[in-house]
Order: C-alpha cells, then structure tokens, then sequence
C-alpha cells in the first residue's frame, strides 16, 4: 500500500505556493528551472522555525502568519514617496540606484558615468536570458531559497577588472507604503581581479504597515578586489526585513563589510562569507540601534575554505525599552585552512532593564595551525565613567550619549572611509537625539 | 562668606558611618590640607563633595558659597564651581580627549549663560595648557586617559582644571603613584592656578606633596571628622609622629 505523505502546511506556506504557482516572473527557462527547483528546495523545509538552531531567535513560522501579495510595479503615486528615500544616513554621496516595492526606477536614479562599470536592472539581465549562479553555502536556507524563487528586480553590477569605482553606488531600496505587500529583491554583484568598489545599500519603508521584505545580495570579490559594503536597515515597525548576503572572497582580496540596522520591527540579515582564495582580508561589522520592541538577528556564517585569511568582527547593539538584539556568529576552518586568523567580538549595552541580548558565537576549527577567538559581553552602562563625565560638568543625557556613540564607535571604525565613518556617527547621535 | 562650609557632616556607606559630623570651613584664596590615616574618610568626603552615587548623606550641610551643594547633580555642582581631582582617573576609550574636554567646558557655560568658545580659542586655550604640563598633542587625540601612565593621568586632571577654572578644587591623593618628578609638574600646575578667588582643599596620606605644595592650614581626620587643625608645622609633626597620638584623644 502506498500512501503519499502530504505535510501539513501553515497559511503563509500554502499562500506562498499558490502565489508561486501563478504568478509570471522575469527570465528564461534555465531561470524558471532555477527557480522551481529553490522553491521546491523551500517547500521541503517550509518555513523555519525555533526548533531550527539558526533560526531559533526569529521564528519566521510565527511571524509571518500570512504571506502577503507579490508588490505590483510602482505608479506615480508610489515614486512620489521615494524622492528623498535614502537620506536616513545623511551626506552620502554616492550613485543613486532607486527601487521602489522592490523594482528599478530609471527616472529615480542617477546614470553612472564612471568607467569600467555596468549596473542593469535584474528584470532587464533575466529577460535578455542572463543566468544567476547560486552559492552553495546558502543553498540549504529557506529564506534564500524563497528569494530565488521569487526574486522579481535588483541591481547587477559588474566592475570591470582593475577599475576602481570613485563614487559609492548606493542602493535605495523603499517600500511606497500603502498596501502591506511582499517584495522580492535580488542583487548580484560581481568585482573583477583587482577592481575596487564601494557599495550602500540601504532599506526603509512607513510605520504601522506589515509589509514583508525578502532581499539579498549575490557578491563576489575577485583576486585583489576589495569591496567596501554598508547595509542600512531603517524598516518601519511593523515590518518584517529578511536579508541574505552571500559573498565569494578570493585570493589577497578584501571584503570589508558594515550592516547598520536603526529600527525595523522586525530584521533578520544573514550572510554567508566564504574565503575560496589564501591570503584575504574579511572584516564583518555591524551595529545595531534598537528601542520601542525592535527586533534584530544578525547571523554570520564565515567559512574559511581555504587557508592564510585573516578576519574580523565586531558587532554591537545598543538596546534601549524593550528591544531585542541577537547576534549569531560561527566561524568555520575547514582542515586544510591552516595559518587562518580570526577574531570575534559581540558586545551589547542595555539602555533598560526590559530589553534583551542574545549573543552566540561559535568555532568550528578543524586545522591545527590557526589563531581564533572570540568575545562576548552585555551589561549596562559604567556608573563610575558616567560620574567621571559628569564631574566634569557635562549632564547625565549628554554623558550616556558619549559612552553610547564611543561604544558603537569601535564597529564603527571598521569602515574604511572617513566621510561614510562620519556620516555613521552622526545618524548614531541623532538617534540617541530621539531617546527620551 | 565661606567659599566652603561644611557642617556637621554624616554619611553612610554600605551601612557603615564613614563621616561622623565632619566641620571645616575654606575661604577663598585658601589652601588646605586634610590628613589622615587609611579608611580615616578622605575619598569618601572628596566623593560627597562631587556628588558620586552610593554615599548616603545621614545628616548636615555642605555650602558653597551659601549655596546647598548635597542637593545639585555631579554636573550642577562642576558648573558651580566644584572641581574633584580624581585619585583614580577613568580610562574612557572611544571618547577623544579634545572632544571631552569641549564638551566639559561648553557644558559649563552654558550652564552659567555663558557663550560657548569658538574652536580657534578653545584650541589655543588647550594648547596652552597642556604645554606647561608637557601634554603633548598626541595624547589630547587619543581616547581620555587611554594608554596614559599614572603620571600622565594626573597631569591631564590638572589640565583639566586649569581650562574649566573651577572656584573649589579637591585633589584626591593627588601625589600617589608619582615620581619627583611627575610631582613638580603637577605641584607647579596646582601653585599656577592659586588665585585670591579660589580654594583647595588637598587629601593626601604624606607630607611630600605639601613640599610642594604649601597649604595655608593643617586638618588631621580621623574617624570621620576633623580631630586637630594646625598650620604647615602640622603635617611635619604628623610625618615625624604618625597618626598614633590619635589613637587616645579620639577615643
């Protein structure tokens, strides 16, 4: 006798499904291949959970309780909002590339003229029958999968070998309010042997709305690239922002990575760093600036395939009501990654006695010859510095908004650029400006 | 009037009475010294003055200039005047040394409806300063007191001093963990800054620092309050003696 096992599926699974099964999505048969077969890859995990150790701080199951409809292409009205999208981090100057409800807007971005470099729309690179390579090491992740499967625009960017990229290309990512809708964005980028570039993105949308966003950047950094990436999340708070970096590294190249998250109701990013070539330097930082019952899990898989990289990270929060911060990090050294170097550092600073911090670093070392650490603290802010400030005169709001903007310096100081470090710290102070 | 007047003073610490109906009195342009042995409650009077948390004032009064300083916060009191010299000076990194010291001072005048400096000025001001105590500009950029030496420490609290020209300074043991040498530089930042309009009040286990320094008047504290009072000779016959004679009379 034979019986098909059909699982039990929830609400958002089963309108995932039929939303998949109807909906017409850019590119070719290779794409629609690509596409079915991370869907299916999908449907086998379903939606993960808190049973699911990766998952286990933002249960996507009992999040998403519905799974909105697929945004439609903006109208006017929708443009209208995204005008002065962008500016959360103030005094950028950088190439806009503009996407409203997850699709490119000509008429809203900036045309590049910079040699050595082509940015095309997503829709355009698999209309024309361009293919998307997926990364192995996020193959396995619903949330990835689910991205592939729907990923609808974007941004392709290539950067030609050696060419170094003078202007950031920032990608302005709004969600037009309106209606609580779904957007799947999908980036690639791919920097040739020795190029150079500097890539913001940065994400926001309207409070009191339950959009849902599931958004992720395919980067790969050739030989003796180096990459400079800054992600700002500034979601309204009832959203909910899923995003998946998954980056290649290759030989003497450089990744230096910086994800800012200030506000969203609810944030998960994700990335999955791989080391392919010897000799790399990797630095992934990130701060988080959380109040009211913001929710934010950053969880890092950093593979060190291969041996001789050296990386770091440095991630704070700073938690104030009844805010959660989750940071989640494992560094894996596989055995043949001998002289590899790695340090972690996870540190969270408690504004109330009502916010938490779940920090979980994690090594998984199997060469011999390799220096790794790791670093993990919460607590509240020092009474004694405090009082030294203040001793001097300085009243005790300003005083805790120095030792704040002096903790979040220390990630902050990872990024490279003077002028994008100085435009950090000052969307940093004027969010302590909001604190009451 | 008394630039300081503390009367009767009383505080509590962890259910312990450190201070026991303490008196002294400070005029302006005066310079006193205050004695004593370990655990005698010379930090812990230095801490009430500048308002630190967890000192639990049980009774009496401490006025500057007529004014209840026991009720202001650390920042009211500094802005008023009230300077502490730490024994122990904080380690703040992240915090740049110039931006702390802005910050400290603009604070200040603002507070007393005073213009705050202009950049050229408070630079010039800084330099000036930090000059006569051979602070050099490399350390004003790092994070306050952040790979500092002992010495250099206390050096950047009395160059703290000097640019916030406070009215009353309290020097917390101010001469430990310093060489001879260290010492001058900060004995001659401390005489710099004697004015008929300010006070001092100096806390220190020995009588080197007053070679230094020279104090108007002599207290010896003792179980929490002021037991002798004396001129210069006083330390010397407390350096010579020790505290034993105390031991009696106190008792």
């Amino acid at each position: 006798m034979n019986a098909d096992v059909t699982p039990i599926k929830t609400a958002a699974e089963s309108a995932l499904a039929a939303s998949f099964a109807a909906v017409s999505l850019p590119g070719g048969e290779a794409v629609t291949r690509q596409r079915r077969a991370a869907f299916k890859a999908f449907e086998i995990a379903g939606l993960p959970h808190r049973r699911i150790e990766e998952w286990k701080y933002t249960d996507l199951r009992a999040l998403m309780r519905d799974a909105k409809p697929l945004a439609p292409p903006p109208g006017a009205e929708a443009k209208s909002h995204a005008k002065a999208a962008g500016t959360m981090v103030s005094g950028l100057h950088a190439w806009r590339v503009v996407f409203v409800d997850g699709t490119h807007v000509p008429e809203l971005s900036d045309a590049i003229a910079e040699a050595g470099v082509t940015v095309t729309p997503l829709a355009v690179a698999l209309g024309r029958g361009d293919g998307l390579a997926t990364e192995s090491t996020a193959a396995n992740d619903p949330a990835f999968a689910l991205n592939t499967a729907f990923m609808s625009d974007g941004a392709v960017i290539r950067v030609a070998r050696n060419a170094a990229v003078a202007k950031p290309i920032h990608l302005v990512f709004v969600h037009s309010g309106g209606a609580a809708t779904a957007v799947f964005a999908r980036s690639q980028v791919i920097v040739e042997e020795g190029a150079h570039l500097t890539l913001i993105e940065s994400h926001e949308g309207p409070d009191a709305l339950d959009y849902q966003i599931n958004t992720a950047l395919d980067l790969r950094v050739g030989d003796g690239a180096r990459v400079d990436h800054i992600k700002i999340g500034c979601e309204g708070n009832s959203a909910l922002h899923v995003a998946s970096l998954v980056a290649a590294i290759g030989a003497r190249a450089t990744l230096s990575d910086f994800t800012f998250t200030l506000g969203g109701g609810t944030t998960r990013n994700q990335a999955f760093v791989t080391c392919n070539g010897k000799d790399a330097t990797v630095t992934i930082a990130g701060v988080n600036l959380l109040r009211h019952k913001e929710h934010s899990d950053y969880a890092l898989v950093l593979d060190h395939a291969i041996g001789g990289c050296t990386s770091r990270e440095v991630f704070k929060s700073v938690l104030d009501d009844e805010s959660r911060g989750v940071l989640q990090g494992k560094i894996v050294v596989r055995p043949d990654a001998q002289r590899t170097d790695a340090r972690m550092l996870m540190r969270a600073l408690l504004l109330s006695e009502t916010a938490e911090a779940d920090h979980k670093p994690e090594l998984e070392i199997f060469a011999d010859d390799v220096q790794c650490g790791h670093g993990s603290t919460a607590g509240a802010l020092d009474g004694d510095l405090k009082f030294y400030l203040m001793a001097r005169g300085i009243p005790e709001h300003e005083a805790e908004a120095l030792l704040i903007q002096a903790f979040v310096g220390e990630a902050v100081e990872t990024v490279a650029d003077h002028g994008l470090r100085d435009a950090l710290m000052f969307a940093t102070a004027r969010w302590l400006g909001a604190r009451s | 009037m008394a630039l300081l007047k503390i009367k009767n003073l009383s505080v509590v610490v962890d259910n312990r009475q450190i201070l026991n109906g303490l008196d002294l009195t400070v005029n302006k342009g005066e310079v006193h010294a205050i004695m004593g042995p370990n655990g005698a409650g010379k930090s812990t009077l230095a801490h009430v003055l500048a308002g630190k948390a967890g000192y639990e004032v049980t009774g009496g009064q401490a006025l500057l200039d007529g004014e209840d300083l026991l009720a202001l916060d650390p920042d009211e009191r500094a802005a008023r005047g009230m300077f502490l010299a730490f024994q122990y000076p904080l380690e703040i990194p992240g915090v740049a040394t110039m931006t702390f010291l802005r910050t400290a001072l603009n604070a200040q005048r603002k507070k007393r409806g005073e213009p705050e400096l202009t950049t050229p000025e408070f630079m010039k001001r800084v330099r000036d300063g930090a000059g006569k105590l051979g602070i050099d500009q490399d350390m004003l950029r790092r994070g306050v007191n952040v790979g500092f030496s002992g010495g250099e420490k206390k050096r950047n609290e009395i160059l703290q001093m000097a640019l916030l020209e406070p009215r009353l300074c309290v020097l917390d043991e101010t001469d430990s963990g310093l060489d001879i040498d260290a010492l001058k530089v900060v004995a001659d930042g401390v005489n710099r800054l004697r004015s008929p309009e300010r006070g001092f009040v100096m806390i220190t286990h020995y009588q080197r620092l007053l070679d230094y320094i020279k104090p108007d008047v002599v207290h010896v504290l003792w179980r929490g309050r002021i037991v002798k009072t004396g001129g210069p000779e006083l330390a010397l016959e407390l350096e010579a003696k020790g505290y034993a004679a105390y031991q009696t009379e106190a008792a």
